[in-house]
This record gives structure tokens, C-alpha cells and sequence, in this order.
């Protein structure tokens, strides 16, 4: 269910947008940054509060990569897999993340703290090879930064 | 060398509303309410200013042609792309991370010049810092009056709204943009009715750059003439010119336009690191055609780097070194490609994902004789006219080249039967 | 006109169109997915590819889409270059990379677009060799399959489904390479025309469930040109059928009629016919309630003979779903005046109103195509997604006529549907709609108002009234609702075509008047002002025609014993009359002869009953609600002891030894006798050609020339190749010998053209693209208006509805799925059907302490039953609903007052 701070967050949108429909993209991600990740029945939840239907909502939402549709972990590793950061060799550092996370691209840690999923170029590209965890960047990644990374998240949780 | 758009940059925090004021920010603004749009639009017509987002259309002709009030009445929008995702590109995130205002003051002078009200800045979800900075730019200006109803008294109202995206590369597609921000699947319309005459909900609508905007304060603040002399070409102003890859000091710098390659290159991203040759270069981010050695000392405006046969694009540049599989760099650029194409039109939707397919085969010694004819088929036949948008011409490009450029690569991948490079 | 150089030679072309529409409506091939004749372009599949040249000197020249240009005067383009033919081959090439190549098990095989599209851009070769993607499929309930992995991403049952039908529990989901069409999850496709589907897609995804049941290729399908039983809109089908039984419907484009569509009950209604409650035997019972028996045909009409013989009176019942054949020949047999229409009193006199509407008076009936032409339209008393579900979808067509101007100023070209729809964005057409409860269409209307019968009238009087001096006022009316009429009559005058629909839906005579009276004061105006009434059923209105008594009269002739014996024609009187008249009228006559096809209440108690062929097994005519006469034929030869009702009737009398029937044995003998005996249909025999007809000296094939498995289909009964059926009735045969190509309209037996497998091919049976069928479309008007001199206004206005105390104001509600008699014996639509309800608004319901679920006692005239309690949000206040010919629901002549209490 929605609670009452998200209706208003999601209300206030709307009127921002002088349209319900407009407002459908911040109004899951508005419900995401709760939930973590959308779940069927919250889309209908959200397609009800909006006035569409949730074929029509979803229609949206699994057009875009930031909506998840499954749950996900904690923390979302977010690997730029784009050309700089491929000429720099992310591919090497992603075999590390890889094994060190025990997960692939895609995946989530068995105790739910990673999720980690490839995303387009994060424009890091000098600084290259980059990666996002939820909405912190980190660049000039090396496999021992990032495991410093991680094991700051680890401590943290 | 003025370098109008990064003078105010600075480590850390971005300047203030106050800083930024003090060293005359919205002056330009004052200046604008006061010219009335149609001067505005003459002004930025005159100066050459040609769109920063990839396409280099004359900013003044857009913005001339949004109909007039009296043609048509009624509300029209005002859209800054700040979606930047093209790969190799990082211009507009640095521009709005360095001086949210100066990009603010474009948005609100160009809504002005065509007479919309309401503003929309489209950022990419990643953009995560720019978002927090244009944030508190934006309630600065709101409490400042530079932004809201009857704009320092003079009944001019811009209300600017950030929209942040969840994500996917067509989105910056102008097109593809207006669909998002109503809510809707990001697929790209038919270039008919046209987005000025009738874009978001229906209304007239005005598309532009960061970048683009960025300079717009500068040229009313300093006149066309001014904007034309900063540029050694015959495109006006300074670029934000910007080199990744293995470079000693891969970076960005705003350089006159016009600048070569080599300069760009050379002595501000200080060669390719030792033991590594240039082998070419991908001028304006992924959508560009490989050059190579021989056009190290083509000029990086619109029209010289087209006739190297290539596209200025965002001007930021990807290097190929001599250790670098060109092969699996094109890979790379397709796989990008087919994920984010958006499904709509055949030749882009199946298209990509064969050729990312084959080049993966090459990489991975797979590749058969036949392959090079199925690649140059879509090369031929994803271009422009053929798919709907052009982000498959736009992948096309560096497949093209490269078949060209870098075709022994690509063979030696099929007889030997593996990646010479791994 | 524009000339336009296709391969260097010149064609005259109508301008204002897209390249691909006029370059197939000129004959030429070009493939196509995405472009749709109804839905038009978008651009998306790139398989219209074709090369223009800037002028006579362009040798090098450029692709374009064909569906996204317009033509342009002087334009120069080639199909047949290289180039262009190496893309389309490569368009299919990368739609088949992943498609399933599974033709051999798929229900699409043999009328597959895609199949006709890849062998005609000549692509052969695979060069693709990595794996294909897949999906999962969905349940999408009783009527269509789906198989996403044959998905070619045309966008096509998007566009339909969402965008011209208005659905919204479908979608496209995700992006890439994997785009997924279907539902949020699974479940029936909620959409009344989902089925349409079937026909939209253009290869295997969507597929007719209810033919996958016994499934049979296309090209072992008989087919025949028929007509819709399930409304009076008269939609034109293609029924198939093999080893006597019917497969399938599929669309029969008529331009003036339904063109490309069907509703879902109209498509999937048909498997009535190989119901297990078909008579297929004449049946005999000595008295009611006694166990029957069948006998022979020749038994039967012997028995039949006697009772007739001996009896002092014959009463005839028609029928509204009975051809006007057999209805004529009842009336021949019984004689003018004891032949009854088989309605209730009520029922009688409306349509009876709505005939002397149209035939006396200046209003004309525009055809299902014109009324997707309005640009303003008020619907007073009908839900016409329930009663005329075709006109729903016009509906959802003409509030998009208005905003075309839009369009137009903007300089956007109407073929190119996503400008369009941008342009457009939610603007509609001024709609109003006026009905006792609120409908699906309410969401595209420009205005609503819900209430009971009487207070519909009252607004359609008051609408009128605005607009003539010389129409009844209504005096009386609130000042707000005053204030609707005024505006309803402003949009109606400011329009170019106004349209008032209404009809037989509420039950009420004086809602008819009314609307009549707005159409006739539009009129007095000089506006061009179309009136449209629904009836109940596909033969409704030419039964009103022929101008018959009532039920009630045919009860009154039996009580008065002037008559003891009643035949019935294909009705069941217990959907028509209360039980309790009906079994009065069991009681009282001392025989009854049904003719009907399937089991009723009434077969049930008559005392001989003759099995009649259905729509299927018939040929004969039905006069739709626009009074369109349209001819349908027998898709199945008539075997145990079916026959034709009117041959049945021509066999007693000629048993009897009646002399009009001497020379009277085929269909065209009827129709000449019924156009000689009866004014209004002198053009009957006009409809479509006479038996005698041939083409090229040949009948027309109903089996295609690719029928399989002709001489081996009875082997295990026999070993010879049974002579085909024969028909003396029509130009058509029972065969695949005989003319094979395009036909006359009305006997287009199927859509077919060489390269052409799927439906598309109708493209090849225009005159041009969306234009009528070669030749005219098929069917005639037997009822044109009269000049304005002759506009008489109604002036009997009703009271408003007052409430009462203890009682409530029961109202109709209509169930696409369930209403309709025959339908809803199928098992898909009656899977759909509601169970029967008492429906009631939610603060009406909380009054009398019902919650949704309770059984309830439902207490109308001497018509008690328990029904369960429905909230029906929007109906008015002290009014309740009652669906309509729900099973399980009895009769009861609505509107009507009543008592609900608990049990
Ligand atoms: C696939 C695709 C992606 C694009 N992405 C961006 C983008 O992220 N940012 C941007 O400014 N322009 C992008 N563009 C270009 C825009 O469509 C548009 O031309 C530009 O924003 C116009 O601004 P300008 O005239 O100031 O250059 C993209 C174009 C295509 C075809
Ligand atoms: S399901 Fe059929 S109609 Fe829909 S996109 Fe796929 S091929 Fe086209
Ligand atoms: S039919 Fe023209 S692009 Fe699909």
C-alpha cells in the first residue's frame, strides 16, 4: 500500500505536471526509494492511484532500467560497462567485483546487501573505469578500492 | 583565452547565487527581460551558436521557429537535455556541476526568448551530484526572483522543474524525451508536426543542450561579435572539448572551436601513455566515426570534421591505442547500442543485437568469412532514412569506420580464429 | 489528382493519401507490417521500403517508407530497384531472426502475413545464426491464443487494442529486442473487441482459441458470405466450415458496414450452432411435459398436415432472428392477419415507431460506416458497448472527426497516425451520452447523464425543444438539466454532421420519440442530422416492416378461439412474454408447432417441432438497423432433417396443397413472392444475384481450389467421393469447382488473391484502399426518408419519474456477453457472461441493508425471482437494474416498478 507520505510526495507531482500520467515516472520512483524495488501488486497500487491501469503503467516502467521489478539488494553496484570504461578495462575489474560479491551482473548477495547490474556510460569517462553504488560514484576503480568500497558498506550494514 | 564557460570553476562546492552574481551573473537575464524575445533570438542568431547536443543545429533558427504567441497562443515549453549518456561524454555533467547557474540563466533566458512559462530540465538519474547542485540552484533563484512569477518585476514568469529520469540512453533523444516526460514509453515520434510547433502535450516546445544553454548568458552578455572571435572556425565560441581512453591526462577543457585534434590531444590530454601508440579516435562520443592518424590536424568544428567524414558530435573524444582490440571496442559500442535501442523500429531492434552478436563471436573466435558482408549489410542498411531515429545510423557510424580503418583487425579475428589481442 | 512515376511510368492518384495506400489501391505489391488501412501509419516495421529519385535526372535516389510520405504531384519512385528490394528482403530477414519458424504447428499456416510478406520480398536464406530469443505466453481467457514467440513487434495489436478500441489491460512491455505484448498478468483480455486481434496481428501471436478447438487450415475451410445474428447492426462474416462443422468467424469487410472489425460476440458467438442442444430430428410430444420422440421428416409434415387440416385457426409468431424469407412464408401460410410479430405489446410498438420514424419521415438511418463520420453525436438511452457494440467502436472513431481540424490547421497529414495523435492529444469530438446506467463509452463522452427512462425522454424532448419552435416543449425541467439541453443542442447545431443515436435499449417509446424529435428538429434546421436506432435483434427491423401484430394480439386470437393452433418460427416466447402468459397460451392452444434450430423453453413444450437450419445452414435475408436488406448463405449443406425454416413452411404447403407453392421451391421464388406481396420489399430479390447467376459460366466455389483431402474425407464411411450437396438457392456451390476468383460483392465466399493468403488480401477486393468492395459494397437500402415537408414532432412527453416509497424503478441493463439468446450458448461467451443480479447503486443498496452478494427477492408484475445483489455504481436513485436474457433471468416487460425485499 501506499502509505500517506508517498501519496503526498506522488500528489504533489502530479500537480506539478498538470497531469497524472505525467507524474508516473517520479511516482514509482517516489515508491521505490521506499520499497527498494516494485512488486506487482504495488504497481497496481500506483496505477490505481494514478487513474491507469497497471498494463498501462507497467507498460512504462519496464521500458526504463532504474525501475525494478524484482527485489534487489541493499546496496545497488551500479558497473558502467560503456567504451571508455571498456578501453580502461572494466572487464578485468568486473571478473574481481564478480568474485569478490560472489554474484554476477544481474544478481544479488546471498546475505541481500548487493544487487549489481551493468549501466550505460555514467560520464566518469576520464576517470574511467567507474561504477555507482545507489548514488555515490566511484572512479578510478582498481580491485583494491574496491574492496576498501565494499568493505565499507559491509561494516555499515 | 577566455573560457567563458568554466571561468567559474572552481574544486569543491559550486559558487554560490551570491558568487555567482558578484562576478555578474544574471546581468544577462536583466539585459534579455529588457531586449524582449525577439532580440534575444537575433542576438543568438547572429552569433553562430550552433546546438552543443550532437546534431549542431543553429540554435537562433530553432529558436525562431517556435511560432509567435500571436500565431498561436497558448502555453509552449521549454526543454534543457540534460540527459547526457552518449558513451565518452561528460561535458554537460561537468557544466552543471561547476556552475549550476550559468546553465540555469540559459534556461531561463531561452524560456523567455519563446515565451514559456514552464521550463523542464531532463537529467539523467546517474547525474546524482548535478541533481543535489541544481536543486539548490534552483530554490536560490526561486528566492532570488530570478525564477517564478513576474521575474524581478518585469511580469515575466519561468518556473523551472527538474525532471530525473529512470534511466535508458534514448532518452536524450529529443523526440524520445518529451514522450518520457509525459509519462510514456521513451520512443522516439516522426519529426512530423515538428517539436516547435507541437512537442510536450501538444504544445510548442523548445529543445536544447546544456551546453548550448550555458553559453547563452555569455553572448548576450558580450555580444555575437564577441561569441564569434572566441572560435577558430567559423562556428561560434568555445567547446567543451573533453579526451578519454589511454591517454596521459585524459580530462576536459574548454578550447576555442575549432581547435585540432592533435592540439586537443597532444597538449591538453598530454599523448597516449607510454609504450601505447594513437591508433584512432572516435571524435564526438560513440555515435562518431573512427578517425585516424592522417586527420590528427582536422579542425574539431561541425563542418571539418564532417568533411574528415565524421561528426563533431559532443566533441568529446575516445582514443584507440595500438593495444587495444578495435574489434572488441566496436563490440563494446554495439552490445551499448542494442540494449538501449527502443524497440520500436526492425532494423534497430533486430539489427543491433545481430551485429553485437557477431562481433562477440569474433571475440571470441567465432567469427566465419561471411560475417564482414552481414556487418557492412547493416552498415548500409541501418542508416539514415532507414530506421526510424537516428541512433542506429549513430551506432553505425564507428562500425563503418572501423570496417574501413581497422579491417585487418577484423580479419585476423576470423583466420585466427580468436582475438590476437587477448 | 496527382501524377506519380512509379518505375518510370505514370499513374493518376488521389492525393491527401500515403504513398503505400496508393500505390496497392493502383495494384501493386509493396510488403507491409505496421501500416494498418483502419489504424494507417506509423512507421515502425521499415518493410514498405521503396526508393525515390528527385527527379527525372536522380539515378542514385534514396529509401523511404512508403506509408510515411504522402503522395506528391510529379514524385518519382521506384519499387522494383535493387537497393530497395535488398532492404525489404533484409526487413524480413531480421523479423525472422528470432521468430519461432514453427508454420507447420502454427494456427496462422496458410493465411500468415508474414508467410505472404517473406515470399514476396524473396528472402530465403538464414543467415542469422545465434539464438533465438524466447518469451513465455499468457492465458488471455476463452477467446484468443497466444503464442508471443512468433512476434514480429508491428505494434499492430497495440495500436488496435489500445489506441482505436480503447482498451487498457493490454500493453507493450519492455525495450530492446525484447518487447513483450500482452496483459499486466494473466487473464481475459477485458476489451470487446479483442478478437479482432486474430485478424490485426499479422502472423501467429494471437489466434482464435475457440478454432483451435477443432482446428482446421484455412484453405479446408468452406466458407460463404454471411451476416451477424448476435445484434442489428448486421456485420458481414465469413463463417468456415469442414466435415460439417463450423470452425470459425472471420471479418467480412463491407465498407459500409463494419469494414475491418468484428465484436468479440459476433466473432466468437458462433459455436451455438454445433451446440449439443441442436434439434436435428423433428420431434413429437402428445402433451406438454410428456416424453418426445423424434420422427421422420415425411412423418412430420404428414402430422403437421393433419393438425392443420383439421384446426379452425391458424396463428403464425415470427421472429426478429428469423430471415424475412421465413417470416414471409409463415405469413404466407397463416394468412396476413394471423400472422404476429412475436414481440411483447411494448416491444411491438417501438419498433413499430422507430419504422414509421424512418420510412414516414425526413430522419435518415445512416449506415455503420457514416456514423463514424459525425462530428457530434448525442446517444439517448442506449449502452452501446452491450447493445450495439460495433457502434461502440465507431464511437471511439467519430470523437476523433471534430479534433481532425486540428490536425488539418496544423498541416499534418491524416494517414500519419502518431502526429495525428499528438496533434490530437485528448481533445474529442462533443459526445453525449444519456442512458439508465453509466456504460464503458461514458470515458470518451463530452458529457453523461444517467437516469431513468421517462427523465431521458424529458432531456431528448427538451433538446428538441431548444431547437425547434415547432417541437414539444418540456416546461418542467430543473434548471441545470435545462442548461445540458441548451448545450447538447448548441454542439449538435454547430456540427456539419450530427448524429442522434438511440433505440429499443430502455425499453421506452417515448425515449425513441425524443430522439427522433432532435433529429428532426436538426433537420428543420437544414443541418444534415443522421438518426440511428438499435434494435434488439438482426432481423428486427424487417420484421417491423412487415408490420405485424403483437404477442399479446396472438394470445388475444387464441383466447378468443377463433384459433387453435400456433406455429412458432424461431422464437422462444419465454424471452418474450411473461411465463405466465406464455403458458397460458400452451394452455390454450391445442397444438403447437415450433420450427427453431436449438432447444428453447418453447421446443420444450410444443407439441412438434421441426429442426431448422440455423444461420448457417440458411440462406436468406435480414434487414440491419440502418435498414439495410444484406443476403447471407448457407456455409453448410443441410443434412439429418434440417431444412431451411421458409422450406420447411414450403413444404407444409405444398403438402397441404396450397396452390401458391406449386412454382414455389428455391429462395429466389420467396424473395419474388415476398417483393410482389409486400411494397417495401420490391428490392429484395435486388440484394444479391439470382441461383441462375454464373461467372464465366461457373458457380461460385464456397472450398477454396487449395481444399485438401476432398476425396479421402469420408473414406472410413465410404470409398467413393460423395457427389457434392446441391444448391438450388444460390450462385454458390458446394464445391471447389467453379469460379474462383473475385465475384459479385455479396458473394464474396473469401479473401483470397494470389500471393495474398491472409486477410489482407482484402486490399485486392477494393475499388481502392478503405474504400467499397469492387462493385459496390454489398447489401441494399429497403428504406430511404422522405423529404422535409414531412416532419410530424412527437408530442407525447412523460411525466418525470417520481419516486415511490416502497418501490423501484427497474431499468435494462445489457451484457454483451450473456444478453443475446443464441451467443451466449457458446461456451467462451457464456464463460464471459455474468451470472444473473439485481443491480443497485451503493448508497441505495446500504439503505435497504444489501450488501453485494445477498440474495434478494426481486417482486416485478407477477414476476418473482431471488436474485443476487450487484452494486452498480451510477444508477440513479430508486432505480435498480435487470440484465437482460441473461440465463436464468425471466422475462419482465422493462421499464417497470417493483419491490425488492429480502428472502
Ligand atoms: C539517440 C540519441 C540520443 C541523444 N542523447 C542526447 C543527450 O543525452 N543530450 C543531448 O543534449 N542531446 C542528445 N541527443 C540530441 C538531441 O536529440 C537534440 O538534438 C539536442 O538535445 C538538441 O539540442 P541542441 O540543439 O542544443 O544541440 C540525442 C540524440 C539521439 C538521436
Ligand atoms: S503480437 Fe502480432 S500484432 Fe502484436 S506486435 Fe507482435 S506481430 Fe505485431
Ligand atoms: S508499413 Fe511502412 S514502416 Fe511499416
Amino acid at each position: 500500500m501506499l502509505t500517506d507520505d508517498m501519496k503526498k510526495k506522488i500528489e504533489e507531482e502530479c500537480h506539478r505536471c498538470g497531469n497524472r500520467q505525467g507524474a508516473c515516472i517520479e511516482a514509482i520512483q517516489t515508491a521505490q526509494t521506499f520499497w527498494g524495488w516494485i512488486s506487482d501488486e504495488n504497481m497496481e497500487h500506483i496505477a490505481r492511484f494514478l487513474g491507469m491501469s497497471p498494463a498501462e503503467l507497467d507498460g512504462v516502467a519496464s521500458f526504463y532500467n532504474h525501475i525494478y521489478r524484482k527485489p534487489v539488494g541493499k546496496h545497488i553496484v551500479m558497473v558502467c560497462d560503456s567504451v571508455s570504461c571498456w578501453v580502461m578495462g572494466y572487464e578485468k575489474l568486473l571478473d574481481h567485483m564478480t568474485q569478490r560479491l560472489g554474484i554476477g551482473l544481474g544478481g544479488t548477495t546471498a546475505d541481500g546487501l548487493f544487487t549489481m547490474v551493468p549501466i550505460q556510460c555514467l560520464g566518469a569517462c576520464d576517470k574511467a573505469p567507474a561504477i555507482m553504488i545507489d548514488e555515490k560514484l566511484y572512479t578510478d576503480l582498481t580491485p583494491e578500492k574496491f574492496d576498501r568500497i565494499i568493505e565499507k558498506y559491509r561494516e555499515g550494514a | 583565452m577566455e573560457k567563458p564557460l568554466t571561468a567559474n570553476f572552481r574544486p569543491g562546492e559550486p559558487l554560490s547565487l551570491k558568487e555567482y552574481e558578484k562576478l555578474g551573473g544574471y546581468q544577462a537575464l536583466r539585459t534579455a527581460l529588457k531586449m524582449g524575445p525577439d532580440e534575444i533570438i537575433q542576438l543568438i542568431s547572429q552569433s553562430n551558436l550552433r546546438g552543443r547536443g550532437g546534431a549542431g543545429f543553429p540554435t537562433g533558427t530553432k529558436w525562431s521557429a517556435v511560432p509567435s504567441p500571436k500565431d498561436l497562443p497558448g502555453t509552449r515549453y521549454f526543454i534543457a537535455d540534460a540527459d547526457e549518456m552518449e558513451p565518452g561524454t561528460f561535458k554537460d555533467r561537468l557544466l552543471m556541476e561547476g556552475d549550476p547557474h550559468q546553465f540555469l540563466e540559459g534556461v531561463i533566458i531561452g524560456s523567455y526568448a519563446i515565451h514559456a512559462e514552464e521550463a523542464f530540465i531532463f537529467l539523467r538519474w546517474e547525474y546524482t551530484l548535478a541533481q543535489s547542485r541544481l536543486k539548490s540552484a534552483i530554490s536560490e533563484a526561486y528566492s532570488r526572483g530570478y525564477l517564478g512569477n513576474d521575474i524581478m518585476g518585469t511580469g515575466v514568469n519561468v518556473r523551472v522543474h527538474l525532471h530525473v529520469s529512470a534511466g535508458r540512453y534514448i532518452c536524450g533523444e529529443g523526440t524520445a524525451l518529451v514522450n518520457s516526460l509525459e509519462g510514456k514509453r521513451a520512443v522516439p515520434h516522426s519529426k512530423v508536426p515538428r517539436q516547435t510547433d507541437c512537442g510536450l502535450w501538444g504544445r510548442p516546445t523548445l529543445m536544447n543542450n546544456v551546453e548550448t544553454l550555458c553559453n547563452v548568458p555569455h553572448i548576450i552578455n558580450n555580444g555575437p561579435e564577441w561569441f564569434k572571435n572566441l572560435s577558430n572556425s567559423k562556428d561560434g565560441g568555445t567547446k567543451i572539448y573533453a579526451v578519454s581512453g589511454k591517454v596521459k591526462r585524459p580530462g576536459a577543457w574548454e578550447l576555442p572551436m575549432g581547435t585540432t585534434i592533435r592540439e586537443i590531444l597532444e597538449e591538453n590530454a598530454g599523448g597516449m601513455r607510454d609504450g601505447l601508440k594513437f591508433r584512432g579516435v572516435m571524435p564526438g562520443g560513440a555515435s562518431t566515426d573512427f578517425l585516424v592518424e592522417q586527420h590528427l590536424d582536422v579542425k574539431m568544428d561541425y563542418d571539418s570534421v564532417q568533411k574528415a567524414g565524421s561528426r563533431l558530435g559532443t566533441g568529446t573524444m575516445i582514443v584507440l591505442d595500438d593495444q587495444t582490440c578495435p574489434v572488441g571496442m566496436v563490440h563494446n559500442l554495439e552490445h551499448f547500442f542494442a540494449r538501449e535501442s527502443c524497440g520500436w523500429c526492425t532494423p534497430c531492434r533486430e539489427g543491433l543485437p545481430w551485429v553485437a552478436s557477431i562481433l562477440k563471436a569474433m571475440e571470441e573466435g567465432h567469427g566465419q568469412p561471411d560475417d564482414l558482408d552481414v556487418l557492412r549489410f547493416h552498415t548500409k542498411h541501418l542508416g539514415p532514412g532507414r530506421t526510424y531515429c537516428a541512433l542506429a545510423p549513430g551506432a553505425m557510424e564507428p562500425l563503418q569506420s572501423a570496417l574501413v580503418y581497422f579491417r585487418e583487425d577484423f580479419e585476423r579475428h576470423i583466420t585466427e580464429k580468436r582475438c590476437p589481442w587477448r | 489528382m496527382a501524377t506519380i512515376y512509379i518505375d518510370n511510368k505514370p499513374f493518376e492518384v488521389e492525393e491527401g493519401q500515403s504513398l503505400l495506400s496508393a500505390c496497392l489501391s493502383l495494384g501493386f505489391n509493396i510488403p507491409y507490417f505496421c501500416w494498418h488501412p483502419a489504424m494507417h501509419s506509423v512507421g515502425s516495421c521499415r518493410q514498405c521500403a521503396v526508393k525515390q529519385f528527385r527527379d527525372e535526372n536522380d539515378t542514385r535516389g534514396y529509401i523511404i517508407m512508403s506509408c510515411m510520405c504522402g503522395v506528391q504531384d510529379g514524385m518519382r519512385i521506384s519499387i522494383d530497384d535493387p537497393e530497395a528490394r535488398q532492404f525489404r528482403a533484409g526487413v524480413i530477414q531480421w523479423l525472422m531472426t528470432n521468430h519461432p519458424h514453427d508454420c507447420p504447428i502454427c494456427d496462422e499456416g496458410g493465411e500468415c502475413h508474414l508467410q505472404d510478406m517473406t515470399v514476396m520480398t524473396g528472402h530465403t536464406l538464414r543467415e542469422f545464426r545465434f539464438k533465438k530469443r524466447t518469451y513465455n505466453n499468457q492465458d488471455l481467457g476463452p477467446f484468443l491464443n497466444h503464442e508471443m514467440n512468433r512476434c514480429i513487434q508491428c505494434y499492430r495489436c497495440f495500436r488496435f487494442y489500445v489506441d482505436y478500441a480503447g482498451g487498457r489491460d493490454f500493453h507493450v512491455f519492455g525495450i530492446n529486442r525484447r518487447i513483450y505484448f500482452g496483459r499486466h498478468k494473466d487473464g481475459p483480455l477485458e476489451n470487446e473487441f479483442s478478437g479482432n486481434l486474430v485478424e490485426v496481428c499479422p502472423t501467429g501471436v494471437f489466434t482464435d482459441k475457440t478454432l483451435k478447438k477443432h482446428y482446421t487450415r484455412k484453405w479446408d475451410l468452406q466458407t460463404a458470405p454471411s451476416v451477424c445474428v448476435h445484434c442489428s447492426l448486421g456485420c458481414n462474416t465469413i463463417p468456415g466450415e469442414r466435415y460439417n462443422m463450423l470452425r470459425r468467424i472471420l471479418n467480412r469487410y463491407n465498407g459500409q458496414v463494419n469494414r475491418y472489425f468484428l465484436c468479440d460476440r459476433g466473432r466468437f458467438g458462433y459455436e451455438f450452432v454445433s451446440s449439443d442442444k441442436r434439434i436435428r430430428k423433428p420431434i413429437v410430444r402428445s402433451e406438454i411435459g410428456d416424453a418426445s420422440h423424434t420422427v421422420s421428416s415425411d412423418e412430420a409434415l404428414s402430422r403437421v398436415c393433419k393438425i392443420l387440416s383439421e384446426s379452425p385457426g391458424i396463428v403464425g409468431i415470427g421472429s426478429p432472428r428469423a430471415s424475412l424469407e421465413s417470416n414471409f412464408m409463415l405469413r404466407a401460410l397463416v394468412g396476413p392477419s394471423r400472422f404476429y410479430a412475436g414481440l411483447s405489446d411494448q416491444d411491438t410498438r417501438i419498433v413499430s415507431s422507430i419504422v414509421n420514424t424512418l420510412t414516414k419521415g425526413p430522419a435518415r438511418s445512416p449506415s455503420l460506416h457514416d456514423t463514424e463520420l459525425a462530428d457530434a453525436v448525442l446517444v439517448l438511452g442506449e449502452d452501446l458497448t452491450n447493445s450495439a457494440p460495433m457502434l461502440a467502436l465507431a464511437m471511439r472513431q467519430t470523437v476523433r472527426v471534430k479534433p481532425m481540424d486540428l490536425v488539418d490547421a496544423r498541416k499534418v497529414p491524416r494517414w500519419d497516425d502518431s502526429a495525428v495523435r499528438k496533434v490530437m492529444q485528448d481533445s474529442k469530438g462533443p459526445l453525449f451520452i444519456a442512458s439508465p446506467a453509466p456504460g464503458k463509452l461514458d470515458e470518451i463522452a463530452s458529457g453523461t447523464y444517467h437516469a431513468a427512462p421517462p427523465d431521458l425522454a424529458r432531456l431528448g424532448f427538451a433538446i428538441a425543444g431548444e431547437l425547434s419552435s415547432n417541437a414539444a416543449h418540456v416546461t418542467d425541467l430543473p434548471r441545470d438539466l435545462q442548461s445540458v439541453a441548451q448545450r447538447i443542442a448548441q454542439f449538435l447545431m454547430e456540427a456539419q454532421r450530427p448524429l442522434v443515436i438511440s433505440g429499443t435499449g430502455c425499453g421506452s417509446e417515448s425515449v425513441v420519440q425524443a430522439a427522433a424529435n432532435v433529429a428532426l428538429a436538426l433537420i428543420e434546421n437544414g443541418r444534415k442530422a443522421d438518426l440511428c436506432y438499435v434494435l434488439p435483434e438482426c432481423n428486427s427491423l424487417g420484421l417491423g416492416l412487415m408490420d405485424a401484430g403483437s404477442l399479446d394480439d396472438a394470445l388475444n386470437e387464441i383466447r378468443s378461439g377463433k384459433a387453435d393452433t400456433v406455429i412458432v418460427l424461431e422464437n422462444d416466447l419465454y424471452r418474450r412474454m411473461s411465463s405466465e402468459l406464455a403458458e397460458e397460451l400452451f394452455r390454450a392452444a391445442r397444438h403447437v408447432i415450433a420450427i427453431d434450430h436449438t432447444v428453447t423453453k418453447t421446443t420444450e413444450r410444443a407439441h412438434l417441432v421441426l429442426p431448422a437450419g440455423t444461420f448457417a445452414e440458411s440462406d436468406g435475408t435480414f434487414i440491419n438497423n440502418e435498414g439495410r436488406g444484406q443476403r447471407f448463405f448457407q456455409v453448410i449443406a443441410c443434412r439429418d432433417g434440417i431444412r431451411e425454416s421458409w422450406r420447411w413452411i414450403i413444404d407444409i404447403m405444398s403438402e397441404i396443397g396450397r396452390p401458391e407453392v406449386t412454382e414455389m421451391s428455391k429462395l429466389d421464388d420467396v424473395t419474388a413472392s415476398m417483393a410482389e406481396a409486400m411494397p417495401a420489399f420490391a428490392d429484395l430479390p435486388k440484394i444479391a444475384p439470382r441461383a441462375d447467376f454464373r461467372q464465366r459460366g461457373m458457380k461460385i466455389a464456397r472450398q477454396p481450389h487449395r481444399y485438401s483431402g476432398r476425396t479421402a474425407m469420408l473414406a472410413n464411411v465410404t470409398v467413393h467421393e460423395p457427389k457434392p450437396a446441391e444448391d438450388p438457392d444460390t450462385p454458390l456451390a458446394f464445391s471447389m469447382e467453379g469460379y474462383q476468383e473475385q465475384p459479385p460483392s455479396a458473394l464474396i465466399p473469401r479473401f483470397w488473391s494470389p500471393g495474398w493468403n491472409s486477410v489482407q488480401s482484402v486490399n485486392k477486393f477494393q475499388s481502392e484502399i478503405n474504400g467499397p468492395l469492387v462493385g459496390g459494397d454489398p447489401g441494399l437500402r429497403l428504406i430511404e426518408p422522405l423529404s422535409a415537408e414531412h416532419t410530424v414532432f412527437f408530442s407525447h412527453i412523460p411525466e418525470a419519474l417520481q419516486h415511490r416509497p416502497d418501490e423501484w424503478y427497474f431499468v435494462t441493463l445489457y451484457h454483451i456477453f450473456g444478453s443475446e439468446e443464441l451467443s451466449v450458448m457458446s461456451p467462451g461467451i457464456g464463460e464471459r457472461a455474468p451470472a444473473p443480479y439485481v443491480g443497485l447503486r451503493t448508497d441505495d443498496a446500504a439503505a435497504l441493508g444489501f450488501h453485494e452478494g445477498d440474495l434478494v427477492k426481486v417482486i416485478i408484475d407477477t414476476e418473482t425471482q431471488q436474485l443476487e445483489v450487484k452494486i452498480v455504481p451510477g444508477l440513479p436513485m430508486g432505480v435498480a437494474g435487470l440484465p437482460v436474457g441473461l440465463p436464468g433471468i425471466s422475462w419482465v416487460q422493462l421499464p417497470a416498478w417493483g419491490r425488492l425485499s429480502t428472502i
